[in-house]
């Protein structure tokens, strides 16, 4: 119990301790954990569908961009500049603030959770997977192609001047430096403790869904679904809570994102951004939280990581051109996802096996 | 007495394409009663199994559980009514423990949602503290207590057997239909299963059972209907129905006497 402690305080020194040193390094590389923090949050909610149900969701990227689109329209000039309605009902434009908007993001976007997967019910595996994957890209061109008749999204060219946050009451302004006994706080640590006291509270929601009565029945789904049917449980309806609950992790993390970034487009949810959430929670450990988290982080920052080394070696002008960094970074992403999957084909840190020796047949 | 009847069909019937799987097959099973279903393979009866807990919508029939008309459409309604089953390959939930296993089979009998497994309130821990001790008991009842945290799948064939009857157990069953138990086992694990189901009987439930092994089903059964290609062609108790012309016609083929 003691050792548990002292382990548990050990992180959160780390984890206080952490944007202290990387905003030594660099605001670049507070920025790079934030971003981190962001696909933590996306990584967790998608773990819920495929992790714990079993539904393999490609099309996930789609609920982080309904909730950042929300709070793009709902906190940028873009709406009232264009409506004149908008504009005479809000004539200082529209600036919802992020507390009312994360509730309702998470809302949305679990709406849509369950609308986009009320369809696939039925269906499983390979076949589920294209279907979501269909439904995320057409998420994602609508976004790109609202812009005419009516604009409402701005189209391709996104939505600008999204506010930051800010809670005028203390006067702490989430866009600026401050000053905290006299260290110098920036912008993206205030933002980092503002993405990790949600990661948290997100971790212990998964935490405690996995160990209920409902975190089994989704896993009973999983396992079997013919048998889960046949203990009692309702499977549609399990399914679309299991669809709605990881979606809404993805809408906050899009709110979250609308407000950092300050500036989206439909470009930041193509297909690649959904793969790249499977893959870091395949590549952690499926349905495990602990993994899940480690395949977020890793997958998260080892580009930024890999940007950096080759900008350190100057690869480009060694090789004459013929390397560019950016091409090098996926091949080595790819080249490490793949020795991953050989080295561990569960995941990087999966659920601990129980009762690893057969128990001994019946006498 | 029409109120100790827990299970009353009267004409199912089942088609699939051109196959007429089932025709016209009834039951009726008292309260308390063991009631063998037998047959020779693919005589229908894991299908009428099937029909009667809702994993095939029949195309007709009429069907009763404890005196109330309940429609086999939904499966996970049917196991709210009241009856729980067992699959001939045997179907659990091999990367959960044992005792998780046992659990899923409470889901049907508790009722805490999302908010209170988030909050974890009073009403959700003194529930979910009652769904352990009960799933506990389960594995104790059947007798495989000590690999509750053990995986499923890493059970012997025999114990995943009796896993699994403890998982149907828990949804507090009026009627509790076993698809061939005991196929597979060994003799000292039918020994086993069947003290079991004696064990399961006496302690007042009803059991319907489809088994291939004629001495078992002649040595556990009050009544035994019989199937041939999806008709019932006798019913009565273990000792007629062995003697049945028609019985053995089906199983043996024409020309055999009854000795």
């Amino acid at each position: 119990m003691n050792k548990k402690l002292v382990a548990f305080l050990c992180t959160a020194f780390l984890l206080v301790v952490l944007p202290a040193v990387a905003q030594y390094a660099g605001n670049f590389w507070v920025r790079a954990i934030d971003f981190a923090l962001l696909y933590v949050l996306l990584a967790l909610g998608l773990n819920i569908v495929v992790g714990y149900a079993g539904l393999l969701d490609l099309g996930y990227i789609a609920f982080y961009a309904v909730g950042a689109y929300m709070f793009g329209l709902l906190a940028s000039p873009h709406l009232s500049d264009t409506f004149s309605t908008i504009k005479s009902l809000f004539p200082g434009g529209l600036h919802t603030p992020l507390w009312a908007v994360i509730p309702l993001g998470a809302a949305l976007a679990a709406f849509f959770g369950a609308v986009l997967g009320a369809p696939t019910l039925k269906l499983r595996g390979d076949y589920l997977a294209i279907v979501t994957l269909g439904f995320g890209e057409i998420i994602r061109v609508f976004l790109n192609n609202l812009d005419a008749p009516l604009n409402i999204t701005n189209g391709p060219k996104g939505l600008l001047q999204i506010d930051s946050l800010k809670l005028p009451l203390v006067g702490f302004d989430f866009g600026r430096t401050g000053e905290l006994l006299g260290f110098e706080v920036s912008s993206v640590t205030k933002y980092y403790f503002l993405f990790l006291a949600i990661v948290v509270c997100s971790v212990l929601i998964c935490y405690r869904l996995e160990r209920s009565r409902i975190g089994r029945a989704w896993m009973a789904i999983r396992e079997d679904e013919i048998a889960a049917k046949a203990m009692g449980i309702d499977t549609r309806n399990m399914k679309l809570l299991a669809f709605a609950m990881g979606a809404s992790f993805g809408g906050v993390s899009g709110v979250l994102f609308a407000t950092f970034q300050r500036f989206i487009s439909p470009e930041s949810f193509a297909l690649q951004e959904s793969v790249m959430v499977v893959a870091m929670v395949v590549l952690g450990g499926i349905g495990h939280i602990p993994g899940v988290i480690l395949g977020a982080v890793l997958l998260a920052s080892l580009p930024e990581a890999l940007r950096w080394v080759a900008g350190a070696f100057d690869l480009q002008s060694m090789t004459g051109g013929r390397i560019d960094a950016a091409i090098l970074r996926q091949l080595l992403i790819a080249l490490a996802m793949i020795a991953i999957m050989l080295a561990r084909p569960r995941g990087l840190w999966p659920s601990p096996e129980h009762g690893k020796a057969a128990p001994a047949p019946v006498r | 007495m029409a109120a100790d009847i827990v299970l009353n069909v009267a004409g199912a019937s089942k088609r699939f394409g051109g196959v007429q799987a089932l025709s016209d097959v009834g039951i009726t099973i008292r309260s308390g009663e063991v009631v063998g279903l037998i047959g020779p393979n693919g005589a229908g009866k894991t299908t009428f199994f099937n029909v009667i807990t809702g994993l095939y919508a029949p195309d007709s029939g009429s069907f009763e559980l404890g005196g109330k008309p309940y429609k086999p459409h939904l499966v996970h309604e049917v196991a709210r009514a009241g009856i729980a089953r067992t699959f001939q390959n045997i179907r659990l939930f091999p990367e959960m423990t044992a005792l998780e296993n046992v659990m899923v089979g409470r889901h049907v009998r508790s009722g805490s949602g999302l908010m209170g497994a988030v909050f974890r309130t009073p009403k959700f821990v003194a529930e979910e503290r009652a769904i352990t001790q009960r799933a506990r008991e389960l594995l104790e009842y059947v007798g495989i207590a000590r690999f509750a945290e053990y995986k499923a799948r890493t059970l012997s064939y025999g114990d995943q057997r009796r896993l699994e009857i403890a998982r149907a157990l828990a949804t507090d069953p009026t009627l509790i239909a076993l698809d061939e138990p005991a196929a597979g086992m060994n003799a000292t694990e039918k020994g086993v299963l069947r003290d079991l189901i004696l064990r399961i009987r006496k302690d007042g439930r009803t059991i319907l059972l489809i088994e291939h092994d004629v001495k078992l089903v002649m040595g556990l059964c009050d009544r035994v209907t019989v199937l041939d290609y999806g008709k019932p062609i006798a019913e009565g108790s273990p000792y007629d129905v062995q003697r049945n012309e028609k019985v053995i016609e089906a199983y043996l083929g024409a020309g055999h006497k009854a000795h």
